[in-house]
């Protein structure tokens, strides 16, 4: 809602300048956006008169014109303007003036001809958006009156950006009223008295809609001249709202919605047949709107029709056949109350948005129309002229919002607020915001609201009202006491944040990714999966909800790769979104077909180390990122040393669409995946346009499950004996199994196995392998001899060999 | 004894040119071993008399301390320049970096996350997640936003299907918290949320931080010491806070909080457009229709909720001028944090 401070300032005036009354409503929850000049800066402009105007002896397109206005008398201008011709009033800038943008106005030739002054275009003066010529004012105008004078220019408009429940305040009625309450001064509008009918015409109209228009206000008027200009004053009110003039008729409908908050509609009486019907739209109506666009009608739309055809889309915008135009010499105006509900939603469905239905999908009072069809009658009898027939109301008294009670109790004040205000002031308060006292017992009052105040409802609402008033910064800051009681907390749930410290700790940078990425994308690491679209996204780029956070971090390489970063260690954490079940069966809702699973991910890429003078410049391997990993899985094996707690996770040779066949690995803990690890594909590394090769991995946070709380295991005094085993065996023989068949041949006694070398090619068969197990042995409760050692490592020994075809190096 | 006098001089001359270890037990071998020439000299005494022999045998271990504490000496001089030999030859450049990982970064709005969090955890806020793919009934209906509400108009909702939508405030939170606990409650509630606008100001996807307070005496006054403590806390400075009247459809008295400008000091600048005031969050209390949609009882609890943007909070504690630097994951950006 915008407006001028001037014309606000005839209804209401406190002694406050514009900024600080621009203040004040904002303070008070009318928020404004913004204080502006409602004209460019600009001196020395004069209502001019054109006395003379010839023909430029050498330009086509220049005039030489006699111009009054100048207190020194009649000055001679030349002019370019199509439409400067004797006798019209025009801003005359005189020398020495100052146009926006600092242009002072000296006295030149032009061709030869002397030109002293100049003839102002409205765009000329920041004045309105008309440039294609020079701007004619009112025949009436006081030539060499001050312009800036004659305009009444010093004055600002005021935006507010209301919010959607203080539709009453969508008028200078309302501004006024909430002005008046915060200043306690009074509120005075233009005097609007009943226009009696001078014709008995009117037109039957019949409301067959319910509640979605229980009352109706409508007026023929006869005669008019809709050729009328509409009167400066007018059109500065309305441009200073930001309305453009556009007729008499449709100018004086869009004052009273600016002035009052009454949307308003003016028929053309004579393309009418019979009368007028506010019913639903019916399957396959259509109508032409006011701009000119064709829309087919949903069988939910309010319309405004006649006994033939719709006329209008109710509340929202008005049919083209039925306008009135410069040749309509009768009219019919409504003005009516739609209810909200009625009107909510239709126009953005249809893609519309207007200055009505803004209104009536948030409220308009529902006892306002007669008063603004008085109002419209009024203006348009000064401009227009024509006979106005008699007020004619419709109503639908069992369908008309009832009248809304509160109660509100003086207990709830202070419990509310935390503050205590006298029984006086919370009464004086809410009654000066138009609200009726009708009752009050000891406990409190009950008080009726107006019909213009679709927000208030309950106690609560009343509540604020009170502090909005009152002022939410006179209310006092306090702290709050609670009952603390201690919040259990698993220790075995692992800890996000230590996850991310460990990555941060090993030289991951985190990033956040967007949640949506495109098909395109998601199907390259994911093609089997149908992610979950978005209706309306953005752009094609973010159209699909991802299903793994390694696209967002590919692409976060890339931009790094494009930045000259050339080593990058970036993980993630968040959610993936993976439809359940058959994904093609219908949409899933509620979130329930749908799997939400929180996640980590990493990223490397560049060299082991970063740049150092140390050397090792190697590329990073699957054994770096995996550590990296491992050192992850440690936090779910509280601390990780526990007995056993080795084997809990596994890495298994897999396959992933994204991952090198060779350079992949499945996370498992017990038999469930928990994460994927490996070098991403050649061919996706190609099509994502990177030189070398990114290794990934992506755990699931709600797969690895708990960690273990540690419990400790009781510390040997007895020493520890260590034995070598270097093995032989067939190449693709994965280290874990053999790993894996030690410990559980080595019994009891082994403490810890580590590989400590790994070695093929010169000298070994080509399509075996060494491997190296360092075993050590101890005894909780006494010292291992060397029989007990040699038994458990023959042990060993003979299973691999039976096992794997193991042979001692 | 012209012999003794010669041979120690002779030995001390040796122990003086001796320059390494090895040398110098050549000499205390050679000198004052068990064959070693001024030992022998112990050897003839016997052909002294009884009288003469305790003085020359004197005379003679004399020398030998005086040979042996000059090897002593002698020894002590080389393994000490032995040490100081291996300790410039062991010098190093002890400004050259250090070898290893470098420290990666968190991303700045994890870490105002995480720092708002524990200002909320230390007064006994728990924290609470939800769903970022939600059900229209959560994100709007429980709110008291049902459709067609205007108010939706205020969220440019992503939508997955007509009654599933990309989450547009952690709001949601609250209900699905009220449902499953009993008041009084205190939770917060970080999370991303998405919206439909993208443009310089505003992006597809950001954060929040939404608080909820449930109690039996909890008033607007509480709501306003907790966002007033909080953006003291957060800026670390006593910054002037002030409440505007909103609306939210899930509170009632609503309110938008604003911190005074913290680029201009209130005077009016480019970052506050000209107003002095930074508008920082969104709050108010609970309203009546949002505890009857969690079958809490409003007649004996109140309770206040806020909603935090955690772009606007990092972009105003570290200077981040343009909301896309968040999203784009320059390592350039992330380093600084």
């Amino acid at each position: 809602m915008k407006f001028s401070n001037a014309w606000l300032r005839e209804w209401v005036n406190p002694q406050l300048t514009a900024q600080e009354l621009a203040d004040q409503i904002t303070m008070a929850g009318l928020e404004v956006d913004g204080v502006e000049p409602v004209a460019g800066e600009f001196t020395g402009v004069v209502v001019g008169e054109i006395l003379t105007c010839e023909q430029h002896p050498d330009a086509d397109k220049l005039r030489v014109c006699t111009v009054a206005g100048h207190p020194d008398g009649e000055m001679q201008v030349v002019c370019g303007a199509p439409n400067a011709r004797t006798g019209i009033k025009i801003p005359f800038a005189l020398v020495g003036a100052r146009l926006p943008g600092d242009f002072k106005i000296k006295k030149a030739k032009l061709r030869g001809v002397e030109s002293k002054g100049m003839l102002c275009a409205q765009t000329e003066l920041e004045l309105g958006e008309d440039s294609a010529g020079i701007w004619e004012l009112p025949e009436d105008a006081p030539t060499g009156k001050d312009l800036r004078e004659y305009l009444q220019l010093d004055d600002v408009a005021i935006e507010v950006d209301l919010t959607p429940n203080r539709s009453d305040c969508l008028g200078i009625a309302g501004i006024a009223r909430e002005v008046g309450v915060l200043n306690r001064c009074p509120v005075e509008g233009p005097e609007i008295a009943p226009v009696a009918a001078q014709i008995d015409d009117s037109l039957p109209v019949s409301l067959a809609a319910g509640d979605a228009c229980p009352r109706y206000v409508g007026r023929v008027i006869r005669n008019i001249d809709a050729s009328a200009t509409t009167p400066l004053w007018m059109q500065e009110r309305l441009r200073r709202a930001g309305l453009r003039a556009i007729d008499p008729v449709v100018d004086v409908t869009n004052y009273v919605l600016l002035e009052l908050g009454q949307p308003m509609h003016a028929f053309d009486l004579n393309k009418l047949s019979g009368g007028i019907k506010v019913r639903m739209a019916e399957q396959g109506e259509a109508l032409t709107l006011l701009d000119g666009q064709e829309v087919k009608l949903q069988p939910d739309t309010l319309l405004i029709a006649d006994d033939d055809k719709p006329l209008a889309m109710a509340g929202i915008m008005g049919g083209l056949d039925s306008s009135v135009t410069e040749g309509t010499r009768d009219i019919f105006l409504e003005s009516a109350y739609f209810n909200p509900l009625a009107i909510a939603g239709k126009a953005r469905s249809y893609g519309l948005h207007t200055d009505s239905s803004h209104r009536f999908e948030r409220g308009v009072d529902y006892h306002l129309q007669e008063k603004a069809t008085e109002r419209a009658t009024q203006l348009l009898l000064e401009i227009v002229g024509g006979e106005p027939g008699p007020v004619h109301l419709r109503e639908l008294t069992e369908t008309m919002p009832a009248e809304r009670h509160i109660t509100l109790r003086r207990a709830r004040v202070e419990k509310g607020l935390g503050i205590s205000l006298a029984d006086d002031e919370i009464v004086d308060i809410i009654t000066r915001l138009g609200l009726e006292k009708i009752d009050s017992d000891a406990d409190g009052w009950t008080f009726l609201v107006p019909s213009f105040r679709f927000d208030i409802a309950i106690e609560a609402d009343l509540l604020e009202e009170l502090a909005r008033v009152y002022g939410y910064n006179r209310i006092p800051s306090e702290s709050f006491g609670a009952e603390l009681a201690i919040e259990p907390r698993a220790e075995s749930q692992v800890d996000e944040d230590a996850l991310q410290d460990t990555l941060l700790a090993r030289g991951y940078s985190e990033a956040i990714t967007f949640s949506f990425i495109d098909s395109d994308t998601s199907a390259l690491f994911d093609p089997k999966a149908e992610p979950v679209a978005l209706q309306n996204p953005i752009s094609a780029d973010l159209a699909v909800m991802r299903t793994s956070l390694l696209p967002g971090l590919c692409k976060a390489l890339q931009y790094n790769l494009n930045r000259q970063q050339p080593r990058v260690r970036l993980f993630e954490t968040g959610l993936r979104f993976v439809p359940r079940g058959e994904p093609s069966g219908g949409a899933p809702s509620g979130g329930e077909a749908l799997k939400q699973e929180p996640m980590l991910a990493g990223l490397a890429y560049g060299p082991r180390y970063a740049e150092n003078w140390t050397g090792g410049k190697d590329w990073v391997d699957f054994y770096d990122v995996k550590a990296d990993v491992e050192a992850l899985l440690t936090h779910y094996l509280g601390g990780g040393a526990a007995a056993g707690a080795e084997s809990e996770f596994r890495f298994q040779a897999g396959e992933h669409p994204a991952l090198h066949p060779g350079q992949c690995a499945r996370i498992l803990r017990g038999d469930t995946e928990v994460g994927v690890l490996g070098a991403l594909h050649p061919q996706l590394q190609k099509k994502l346009d990177l030189p070398k090769t990114a290794f990934v991995f992506e755990l699931s946070l709600e797969a690895l499950g708990e960690t273990r709380v540690p419990a400790l295991q009781p510390l040997s005094r007895f020493p520890e004996v260590r034995r070598d085993l270097a093995l032989l065996i067939d190449a693709d023989v994965p280290a874990a199994s053999l790993v894996e068949t030690a410990v559980e041949t080595a019994g009891e006694t082994l403490t810890d196995l580590k590989i400590f070398d790994v070695y093929q090619g010169k000298g070994i068969d080509f399509n075996r392998k060494s491997v190296a197990l360092g075993l050590t042995f101890q005894h909780p409760s006494r010292t291992l001899n060397d029989e007990e050692i040699n038994a458990a490592v023959d042990a060993v020994v003979g299973t691999l060999e039976q096992k794997y075809n193991a042979s001692l190096r | 004894m012209q012999d003794l006098q010669s041979l120690t001089d002779q030995a001390l001359e040796l122990v003086e040119k001796a320059d390494e270890l090895a040398a110098l037990d050549q000499v205390r071998v050679d000198y004052l071993g068990k064959k070693g020439q001024i030992t022998a000299l112990l050897k003839g005494l016997g052909k002294l008399s009884a009288e003469e022999r305790p003085a020359a045998g004197a005379r003679i271990n004399e020398a030998k301390q005086q040979v042996q504490d000059k090897i002593n000496a002698r020894r002590t001089e080389l393994e000490q320049a032995a040490i100081n030999a291996k300790l410039a030859e062991e010098t190093i450049d002890v400004t050259l970096p250090g070898r290893g990982e470098d420290q990666g970064n968190r991303h700045p709005i994890t870490r105002t996350l995480k720092r708002v969090e524990e200002f909320f955890e230390r007064i006994g806020f728990t924290v609470e997640k939800g769903p970022e793919v939600e059900q229209d009934y959560y994100n709007f209906e429980a709110l008291n936003i049902p459709a067609h509400h205007p108010a939706r108009a205020m969220h440019d909702t992503f939508y997955i299907d007509p009654t599933t939508v990309l989450r547009t405030h952690t709001s949601s939170v609250q209900i699905r918290t009220m449902e499953k606990k009993e008041p009084p409650l205190r939770i917060i509630c970080p999370g991303r949320v998405y919206r439909c606008d993208s443009d310089v100001t505003h992006s597809p996807m950001f954060h929040q931080i939404e608080g909820l307070v449930i109690g039996e005496d909890i008033s607007f006054a509480h709501l306003k010491g907790c966002i007033d403590q909080f953006l003291r806390a957060f800026f670390e400075a006593d910054v002037p806070v002030r409440f505007r009247p909103s609306y939210f459809p899930f509170t009632e008295p609503s309110a938008e909080a604003d911190i005074q400008c913290t680029a201009c000091g209130g005077e009016g600048c480019r970052v506050c457009s000209g107003t002095g005031w930074l508008e920082i969050l969104g709050c108010g209390m609970v309203h009546p229709n949002v505890f009857a949609a969690c079958d809490i009882d409003s007649e004996k609890y109140s309770g206040f909720a806020f909603g935090i943007g955690v772009e606007r909070l990092a972009m105003l504690r570290y200077g981040v001028n343009d909301l896309r630097l968040f999203f784009d994951n320059d390592l350039r950006f992330l380093k600084q944090f």
